[in-house]
């Protein structure tokens, strides 16, 4: 699971039926300490975040349909809102 | 999951059974300012895209679960038509205005 940011939304309305009702956000891929890297994604929101700025995890590849009852077609997904990130001194 | 622009399609008569009916697309990836970011790839059609639409691509094993490509050889799949982006407050693609 990685870190990133919500930059944005998308919207779709024709789409698999399977994410119908679902949340489709812009995502900035981030290191643990919000660093931005990397191409924005889109992913599914499957906790309710959607606000612009929320630093977030968010889980890739198939594991991420799981996060859906559904199981739609997605290939990441948000999971948590994150409060809060303690690192170790390197 | 991915931009795209759809650019073209594939016609195979000789295929695996079970890509038989599938609409194979040419898709070139795209990145958040709708530039080329990777080699274009062929993609099955879930939605009923067409030719320069911008649309969402999904990869890997996810690809799978749409109805059209459940148990099906496939690792990528188009899955939405794109009708509008917002990025930091502003609508940053919409649908027939920045085709």
């Amino acid at each position: 699971m990685f870190a990133g940011k919500v930059i944005g939304r998308v919207i779709a309305t024709r789409k698999d039926p399977a994410l119908d009702g679902a949340r489709l956000l812009l995502l900035q891929p981030t290191d643990w300490s919000g660093k931005e890297s990397g191409d924005p994604i889109v992913v599914l929101d499957a906790v309710g975040t959607g606000a612009e700025d929320e630093f977030v995890f968010y889980v890739g590849a198939r594991e991420a349909a799981v996060a859906v009852e559904k199981i739609p077609p997605i290939d990441a997904a948000i999971l948590g809102i994150i409060d809060g990130v303690t690192l170790e001194e390197a | 999951m991915k931009f795209a622009r759809v650019i073209g399609t594939v016609v195979a008569t000789k295929k695996d059974d079970k890509v038989e009916g599938r609409k194979l697309l040419l898709v070139q990836p795209v990145d958040i300012s709708f530039k080329p970011s990777e080699s274009p790839a062929v993609a099955i059609d879930a939605v009923g895209a067409g030719e320069d639409e911008l649309v969402l691509l999904v990869s890997g094993s996810s690809a799978r679960q749409t109805e059209a490509t459940t148990n099906r050889p496939c690792d990528l799949v188009i899955m939405a038509i794109v009708d509008t982006v917002e990025m930091r407050g502003s609508v940053i693609y919409q649908k027939g205005v920045n085709d």
